[in-house]
């Protein structure tokens, strides 16, 4: 089973770089992201699933992030051959081909126990979302793929380094030397404290640049900008969630150690530093794309601040990952929709995006209101959930800087929102041929109603899952 | 034979100045392309015996590091006619002392990170800590694409030293998936900087600043 669930979308990959039709090839997407989606049900309701001598196992977490990173891509790929008929004049062979590869590597990094094989499936991953980024051709997409990959990869080969760390750390105390993670975890408390202190700091500062923590950010706003609204919502829902997995690997294994409460505290840190760099960046900015960036800096931070307070925030951290994801679905697509009308990312030529786009323009001021927290949205609940934690472990001046930072996210973006939303639309944005059509907003309706329903009711199986990876991250059996 | 992984890592610094200093694109393609040779003869060392999964893994290294790699990178430059000299944001010789500087505290750091017993080579660590600093120098202080191509490469190297202490815990199969991926991310970029010179006539990443705040 595990090798099917990666196998799968690869072999849905190589037959996209195979098929001839521009076309009906990009129907091989939501093909392939139903099946994986079907074959990530069986996987996740019936036995569980271990191969290759537990280098690739499903554990809570992994079984947590999989269920949602395969309804993330499937409602995305709903998206994707309405968006692509629109470009009938560009081929799509690689854009197709890579969305696929990208979920196949995704889908490794996280059911993959062997932290070497997750490496190697993180910058993979990196690899495969290259290309799409730079699907539009342009001089701006160029750039934002060079920053990308090159950023990207450097920070990817810091966490190699703190791999490699991680296993002398063990090598160092006549231990056998291993990089299977349940191994590590059983031995984190022998593990050599500098090489575990060393290890710990160079992967966050990796992954950390791969999930796109403040100040490794930097390449997000360019990407995100540059990006099809598709992948933009893939990027910020789907490789940040595998990237935060991987970060939460790590966790799991200082947690054992001597060194928990010096890794506590440092992803506290990262995660007020990612919202405050957020919160600075978002006042004022005219390109509505970048700001959908800065707001995942922030939400970010936030996933790795609930992860350092621990406990209730630890519950609240997995939860918030998940209706962050959906609702950064509606906001990319809807955003790509607004762009596509307007021919314009920046509020300078964007207005009454209501009026100008019946259905995508309202979905925006809407997933906006989520986003920051406003009830009766899914990341209300979650990021209520992380403040509770907050307070209730004492650390009452993270708290407030928490509320005072998402105040002041919550204010930056809604001014750029509402310039967008408001007023009535150029004559200039009237005469683009682009109009909302079913294809095109169904997915966002979807994501919508999704994050919206997690906000007044979690399921009984999402949350007895979300408690099980809990205690499995706190170090509990379950 | 561990009595040569000492002077190996001597040269693997050396090269490490010899690509900070030189200002000719193809001095410095070479000098990474040896010093990935050179890794490829430490993994055969480092391992004492040479089974079959050692040689493999040592020849692997060998090839892509130091003939297809530098070749792809070759290809790049001699494509868009780029053998002038690179031009540092620092100068050549103040990154030279900067790399001089970033050895000595690879050094200085490398005490603080304690061996184990019985590892060979007492060198490895400072190496792969000082080839690792060279490469971040290299991909800040230069502003061709190329040339900072080449200083993910010579990061890349430093982590590979690093990998010597590690050659019974990191399985062959994960060994080969950083060695592909890596070469698939120096492809990637080659196409990267193909398309960056003929949109902006031009290599250099100074071009790309249209994308900011």
């Amino acid at each position: 089973m595990a090798w099917y669930l990666f196998l799968v979308p690869l072999m849905f990959a190589a037959l996209a770089a195979a098929a001839p039709s521009n076309r009906w090839r990009p129907w091989l997407v939501p093909a392939g992201g139903l099946t994986h989606l079907v074959l990530t049900g069986i996987a996740v309701t019936g036995e569980p699933v271990s191969a290759l001598k537990g280098w690739l196992v499903l554990d809570p977490v992994s079984t947590l992030v999989l269920g949602f990173v395969s309804l993330m891509f499937f409602l995305c790929s709903l998206y994707a051959p309405a968006y692509l008929a629109l470009r009938p004049e560009r081929s799509n062979r690689v854009f197709c081909a890579c969305l696929l590869a990208m979920l196949g590597m995704m889908t490794l990094v996280i059911i993959a126990h062997h932290l070497g094989l997750m490496w190697v499936a993180i910058e993979a991953t990196t690899l495969a979302t290259a290309p799409l980024l730079f699907f539009n051709h342009s001089p701006r997409s160029l750039e934002a793929t060079w920053k990308y990959l090159l950023i990207g990869s450097v920070g990817i080969a810091l966490a190699l380094l703190g791999t490699f760390f991680l296993a002398y750390s063990s090598i160092h105390e006549g231990l056998e030397p291993t990089l299977l993670l349940d191994d590590l975890v059983n031995l984190a408390p022998k593990l050599s404290p500098p090489w575990l202190h060393a290890a710990f700091v160079l992967l966050l500062v990796g992954y950390g640049t791969k999930m796109g923590l403040a100040p490794m950010h930097t390449w997000k706003p360019d990407a995100y900008g540059e990006a099809p609204g598709l992948v933009g919502a893939l990027l910020a829902g789907g490789v940040t969630s595998c990237a935060f997995l991987a970060i939460l690997r790590f966790y799991q294994i200082c947690r054992n150690a001597p060194e928990a409460a010096f890794a506590r505290e440092i992803l506290i840190f990262i995660g007020l530093l990612s919202m405050a760099v957020a919160a600075v960046f978002v006042i004022r900015q005219r390109d509505f794309k970048r700001m959908l960036a800065y707001s995942s800096v922030e939400h970010m931070g936030i996933l790795v601040l609930g992860i350092g307070i621990g406990g209730m925030a630890t519950f609240g951290a997995l939860l918030h990952m998940i209706t962050n994801g959906l609702t950064k679905g509606v906001m990319f697509l809807s955003a790509g929709n607004i762009h596509r009308a307007y021919d314009s990312k920046s509020t300078d030529d964007v207005r009454g995006a209501m009026q100008r786009l019946p259905i995508s323009g309202p979905l925006f001021l809407a997933g906006f209101l989520m986003v920051t927290g406003s009830p009766p949205g899914g990341p209300f609940i979650s990021e209520f959930t992380i403040l509770i934690g907050t307070i209730q472990s004492g650390h009452y001046w993270v708290a407030g800087l928490f509320l005072a930072l998402l105040a002041i996210v919550f204010i930056g973006m809604g001014a750029t929102v509402l310039r967008v939303v408001q007023g009535v639309p150029t004559a200039k944005a009237m005469a683009t041929p682009y109009r909302d059509r079913p294809q095109l907003v169904i997915p966002i309706i979807v994501f919508f109603v999704l994050a919206l329903v997690l906000g007044i009711w979690i399921p009984h199986s999402l949350h007895d899952q979300l408690q099980q990876a809990a205690t499995y991250l706190e170090g509990g059996h379950s | 034979m561990n009595n040569f992984i000492d002077p190996i890592l001597v040269l693997v610094l050396l090269l490490n100045f010899v690509a900070l200093g030189a200002s000719r694109m193809r001095t410095v393609i070479q000098a990474v392309a040896v010093q990935g040779m050179l890794l490829g003869v430490l993994i055969a060392l480092a391992h004492g015996s040479l089974v079959l999964w050692v040689a493999m893994m040592a020849l692997a290294t060998i090839f892509l590091k130091g003939v297809v790699i530098p070749r792809m990178l070759f290809h790049a430059i001699r494509d868009v006619v780029i053998r002038r000299e690179v031009e540092p944001i620092v100068g050549f010789i103040a990154s030279l002392f900067l790399g001089a500087v970033g050895t000595g505290l690879a050094v200085l750091f490398a005490r603080t990170l304690p061996i184990a017993h019985g590892d060979m080579g007492s060198l490895i660590v400072p190496a792969a800590l000082s080839t690792v600093l060279t490469g971040f120098l290299m991909l800040t202080t230069r502003t061709k694409a190329i040339t900072q191509v080449v200083g993910y490469l010579i990061l890349e190297n430093g982590v590979f030293i690093f990998g010597m202490l590690l050659m019974e815990a990191i399985p062959f199969l994960v060994e080969l998936g950083v060695l592909l991926d890596l070469f698939v991310a120096i492809f990637v970029m080659g196409i990267i900087i193909h398309k960056i010179s003929r949109e902006f006539s031009s290599v250099s990443t100074q071009m790309l600043s249209e994308l900011k705040e």
